[in-house]
Formats: structure tokens, sequence, C-alpha cells
């Protein structure tokens, strides 16, 4: 394993637990009304957008998806601001504009989410290319779930980026389901990184509950395409552990396969691994998740006492330079 | 001033905006050592070399969605398809991504798609296509359509240095058809600013593209006539420059409005419900529409020429309107 430093392992647990537990307290908002529209968590699969997006540079790009509030968050967007989006308040990453994962804010280097998956494949594909041509050593992570590997945009943006050689890393939060539709359903090959070859393009397999092989596998990619070595794709494969949004019951998910996966918990799993090699004291443990209830506590007042917009706001931002009437 | 065609208008365009500014790079299929398929970046990939003139893969949307990728962090990226007709390849980074990244993060999306657009060429159904409608309804989108060299060069060059996505619609039929002068320094010619392109009393005829050439000659032949037609050139699609419109249906009270696109949904019945909405004390007869017929753009010389509207298509119309 790559030489971590012990701050840096005790961040990616801090990260890890506040994607968790911030996540659980909006599925709990949620469930008592308070929230605008659905809400989607990464429930089980945290330690893929924590691990790729802790070894980004801040100059870097994360072309995220909607499962990567680790991603956001490690990016430097508040949860104080997330939780306002969520609630639909003035506060919120957009200003009430968009909801829920809908995230994006250049000043922190993350692009916004459109729903259309893998549409940012292509998208983060194009910022690495603009690094290339300015001869910046800069990255981008790109990611999205198994199920947007299927499109158009998610074998373009692969194909192109091969082509130049883009400084760019493809993720994929393999969780093993598309909503309801399961792997086999959805691709005939084995791996989801067996479609990187078509390209001509390096892949990965990693624990994608594992949150240092992630980190690592990012890190290392990251370099190789800070010196030109181009793009390269990294399937983390992993497991959704709640529904595909929290109305979703996830009847079809066999309960033996949850039960399976909740024995490799990423979180429990770091836990277990900080303890066991005497990197950090109990203690040590409990004040991360006392700081961390603490934040989730001041978000959700921040954003139950935030303004709404008001409706005229809607009528705003159209346009970065709108055309005089 | 010098006088260049439609095309060397847009060659020009792009040229200087590319020596201008650093930012500017050019994506697209058989750009580069090609010239792309009608030529109008022909001799850039030697002058601005591979990764700033790029030849893509066959892959419209993936191209497009690197250009609003390489737009948020600082290029003026300008694509090119091949023909407008595969723009729709493209469709849902247009209308999903670029059109709604400021309205959802406040990100500006500084692209130029070019789209070379129109029939008239015996291009059949997938070459001819006017494409502006389908994106007329795009909230955040800018579409511009010059009629002219001196406005295709001035427009593109807003286009470029505007900061957000524009799809300029180049017809192909003026490419080398059309000539006139255009300045030595640099211009530009302001989005969202229709033109007079010829005054007149009695009718206004409202239009855009190729199809003010068309006006111009339906509006000689209603001069012998003793009928004053007023031509209004949009230029810029979207948004519509409705100050323009009130004010020559304020002052001919009698509209028609020509487009080569078909017909229903088209620019033509926002244009009219606009009118009626907004003009309606002035107008002394319905707003009339001429456009294509509802199909798709037919092959054959005698039935594509049935469905682009002709000059005596436009002077049928007015005069019917006259007489109203
Ligand atoms: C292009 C597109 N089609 C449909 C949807 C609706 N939808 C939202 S999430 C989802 C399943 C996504 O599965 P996957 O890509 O595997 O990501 P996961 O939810 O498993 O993380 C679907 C079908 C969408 N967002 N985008």
């Amino acid at each position: 394993m790559m030489d971590i430093q012990r701050d840096d392992l005790l961040q990616m647990y801090y990260y890890l637990k506040l994607t968790r537990k911030f996540e659980e307290r909006i599925t709990s908002l949620y469930h008592q009304g308070r929230i605008l529209g659905g809400a989607w968590t990464s429930n089980g699969t945290e330690a893929v957008s924590v691990g790729y997006a802790f070894a980004l540079e801040k100059n870097d790009i994360a072309a995220s998806y909607f499962r990567d509030m680790g991603a956001f968050i490690i990016r430097g967007i508040s949860v104080k601001r997330i939780m306002a989006q969520y609630l639909g308040k003035k506060t919120g990453v957009s200003g009430g504009k968009e909801g829920n994962v809908h995230i994006g804010d250049l000043n922190y280097g993350v692009f916004g989410f459109p729903s259309h998956l893998a549409d940012n494949y292509p998208v983060g594909a194009g910022a690495a290319l603009a690094f290339k041509i300015r001869g910046e050593k800069r990255v981008v992570a790109a990611c999205t779930g198994d199920g947007g590997t299927s499109r158009g945009d998610f074998h373009e943006a692969m194909n192109f980026a091969s082509v130049r050689k883009l400084p760019i890393v493809f993720f994929c939060n393999n969780n093993q389901y598309a909503y309801s539709t399961p792997l086999h359903l959805q691709m005939a090959v084995k791996n989801i990184a067996d479609r990187a070859l078509a390209y001509g393009m390096p892949n990965k397999i990693v624990d994608g509950n594992n949150v240092v092989d992630v980190y690592t596998a990012a890190k290392e990619a990251y370099e190789f395409a800070r010196n030109g070595g181009g793009p390269t794709f990294i399937e983390c494969k992993t497991m959704r552990m709640h529904g595909h949004s929290e109305h979703d019951s996830a009847k079809y998910v066999p309960r033996e396969l949850l039960e399976e996966w909740r024995k490799k918990d990423p979180i429990t799993n770091m836990e277990t691994y900080l303890r066991e090699n005497n990197i950090v004291k109990k203690e040590e443990l409990d004040s991360i998740d006392t700081r961390i209830k603490n934040e989730i506590d001041e978000a959700e007042e921040f954003a139950e006492t935030s303004p709404y917009p008001s409706p005229e706001d809607a009528l705003e931002d159209v346009y970065a330079t709108p055309v005089e009437e | 001033m010098k006088e260049i065609n439609y095309l060397e208008a847009i060659k020009e365009a792009l040229y200087e905006e590319m020596v201008r500014d650093q930012s500017v790079l050019i994506l697209g299929e058989d750009v580069g050592v090609y010239g792309g398929a009608f030529r109008v970046t022909e001799g850039f990939y030697e002058k601005f070399g591979e990764w700033r003139v790029l030849d893509t893969p066959l892959s419209e949307s993936g191209f497009t969605g690197a250009a609003i990728g390489a737009s948020l962090v600082g290029m003026r990226p300008v694509v090119e398809m091949q023909f407008a007709d595969f723009i729709s390849c493209a469709f849902d980074q247009l209308v999903n991504v670029a059109a709604k990244n400021h309205y959802r993060w406040g990100a500006a999306t500084p692209i130029v798609v070019r789209a070379p657009y129109g029939g008239n060429i015996h291009g059949g159904a997938f070459h001819s296509q006017c494409i502006e409608g389908f994106f007329f309804n795009v909230p955040g989108l800018k579409i511009v359509a010059p009629s002219t060299a001196y406005d295709a060069k001035g427009l593109l060059k807003a286009s470029i240095r505007d900061n957000d996505p524009v799809i300029y619609c180049e017809h192909k039929y003026l490419y080398r058809r059309i000539k006139d002068p255009v300045p030595e320094e640099d211009y530009v010619v302001p989005i969202g600013k229709a033109r007079v392109a010829m005054e007149g009393r009695d009718v206004s005829v409202i239009t855009y593209g190729a199809m003010v050439h068309t006006a111009i000659e339906a509006a000689q032949m209603l001069k012998d006539k003793k009928i004053s037609c007023e031509i209004i050139d949009l230029r810029t699609i979207l948004p519509l420059d409705k100050k323009s419109i009130f004010t020559t249906v304020q002052k001919t009270n009698k509209v028609v409005v020509v487009h080569e696109q078909t017909k229903t949904g088209g620019v033509g019945a926002e244009i009219s419900a606009l009118i009626n909405e907004y003009c309606f004390e002035y107008l002394d007869g319905p707003v009339i529409r001429v456009a294509a017929p509802d199909t798709p753009v037919p092959f054959s010389a005698p039935m594509e020429e049935a469905f682009i509207p002709k000059a005596s298509d436009i002077v049928s119309a007015v005069e019917k309107l006259v007489r109203y």
C-alpha cells in the first residue's frame, strides 16, 4: 500500500463518516416531509467519491454525478449550503434554482451535475482538453454509475479522451443496480472496466468499499494523467445499500446480497483498519463523531432558518449576458 | 470596404478571433487537415495547429460536451457541425447542459455551435434541414442566423465573444452565392438586434437567413405593382428583437412572416402570436406565414423547389394582405 499520512487517513475517515451521517440526516428530514422533492444517498458507496476526491489537488476539477456527496464536501462545498439546497432555500448552492444532489460550483472546481447520466463524461473531457492545450498540470475526475456506462456520451468521451490522451480519470461507481435494473441486464461484459479496452484505455478494478484502495488508485492515475500519460478508467465495485432514492424500498435486491455487502461496509472497514493498526484511539474517533454531529446540526439549523428565494428570482440568470430588450 | 462572400466572412471572423484570442479553438469532424466539409477552416490547421483546430471522432454529443467543459475552464470553443442536421446527436448536451448551466449553477458556457443549415442544394432530408426550431423553445440558448456577409462576420464575432451558448445558423445556400462589402477593421453585429433590410410603407415582411434575399426579390416584383414592402431581417432568432417587430407592425399594420423552416410550431408561429398579443389593435389583417410545408425536406428537384418558399409565394401573401 501507498504510504499514506496518518492525518490523511483520519481526514478520509472524517469525510466518509460526515457523508454517511449527513445523508442520513437528509433521509430523516425526507421522511418527516421537511425537504423538497426526493432524497438520493450514496449509502454504502461513500468510499468511491471520498477516495477519488480526496486524491485531487485544489485546482483540479470534479465532474461528478449524484452519488458523489463525499466529493462535493471534500471539494469545499459546505454541508450548510447543500442542506439549504435540499430545502429549496436561497442560501443553497444554487439559490433555490436547483435541488438536492444537482450540485456544482466552479469556485470549488465542481462541475454541476446534470441529471442525464454520463453527460459529465464529455464535459469533463473538455476541461481536460483545455488543461492539455494550455499546458497546465491539472486533471479532471469524472464519475458516473454502472447504468450510465451504457450511454453514448460515456463511450464518446472515453474514445475522445483516449485518442487525445487527455488528463482525465474516469470513475465508475459500480453499485450493481441502475435503479432496479441489475448489471446483467445492462451489459454483457463481465467487468465494466472491460469497456475501456475498446478505447485502448488503461483500466483498473478496485474495491469500492475500501477508501484507501480508491484513493491509491486515483492518486496513481492522476499522476499518470498529469504527466501526459492520458486517461485511466477505474471501476469501483461496491453496493448500493438503500433504494435508488428514499421512496424506493429496493425489494428487487436479494436480501442475502445486502447482508453479504453489509459485512463490507466502507466505514466500519475503515474504523477497523484504523483501530487494528493502532493508528487512532477510540477517543479520537469519538471526538470526530461529535464534531460531525455538530456540523450537521448547524447545517440543518442554517437551512431551516434561511429564507426562501422569491418567485421573481426565478426569472434571473437564464443568460450570463442577457440581451437588452 | 472590400467585397467578400458569405463563406469568406465566416472564415475571416473565425480566423481573426483565433488570432485575437488564444482561448478560441475549433472542434469538429474534418475541420483540421481537410479544412472542413465546406472548406470554412481551410488553412487553419497549418496556421493554428492540431490543438486549436481539432479533428474529432465522429461523435457530436461527445465533442459538443467537450466544448462545454472547455468553456467552463476558460476556453471559447467553436464547434462545427458538419451539417446542421447532425446537431440532433448533440441535442442533450446543448439543451440540458449548455443551456442550463448558468441558470442551475451560475456557470457561463461561452460556446458557439456553427450549424450549416438549409436547403436548395439537393441534400435531401438529412442535409437540408432548418434546425432553429428544435432549439427555439430552449431558454438559455441564443440562436443567430445572418443573411449577409457583413452580418455573417459581425455576428460570428459577437457570438464568439458572448458568454452564452450560441447556435450560429449559417445558410449553406448563401456560402458562395452572395457577396457584400465588409469593413477592413474589427466590428461586431450585436446579438438580439434585427435590422431593416428594406424600408417600406404597406406591408412588413419579417424574415431571416436565405429568405431575406427571397423577400427582397419579392419586394422588387411588388414595387412594379406599387406595393411597398418593409423587410425586417431578424438576424437573431433567440431571443427575438420584439421592439423591431412591434415597430414595423405599428408602421405598416400588415405582416407576412417568412421562413424556410417548416410551418407548424416554427419561429413564424411565435412571431405571429407575439404580434397578436401585443399589437392586435395595430393590425389591419391577419399575420400570414409563408413557410415550408410540414414534411421532411424532399430530394427530387421539382419537389424541393416546391418545398422552399419562393418570391412568388411571398408576392401572393402580400397581395392577399393588401386586399384585405
Ligand atoms: C439519461 C438518463 N436516463 C434516465 C435517468 C433516470 N435515472 C436516474 S438514476 C437512474 C439509474 C442510474 O443508475 P446508475 O448509473 O447505475 O447509477 P446509480 O444510481 O446506481 O448510482 C436512472 C435510470 C437519468 N437520470 N438519466
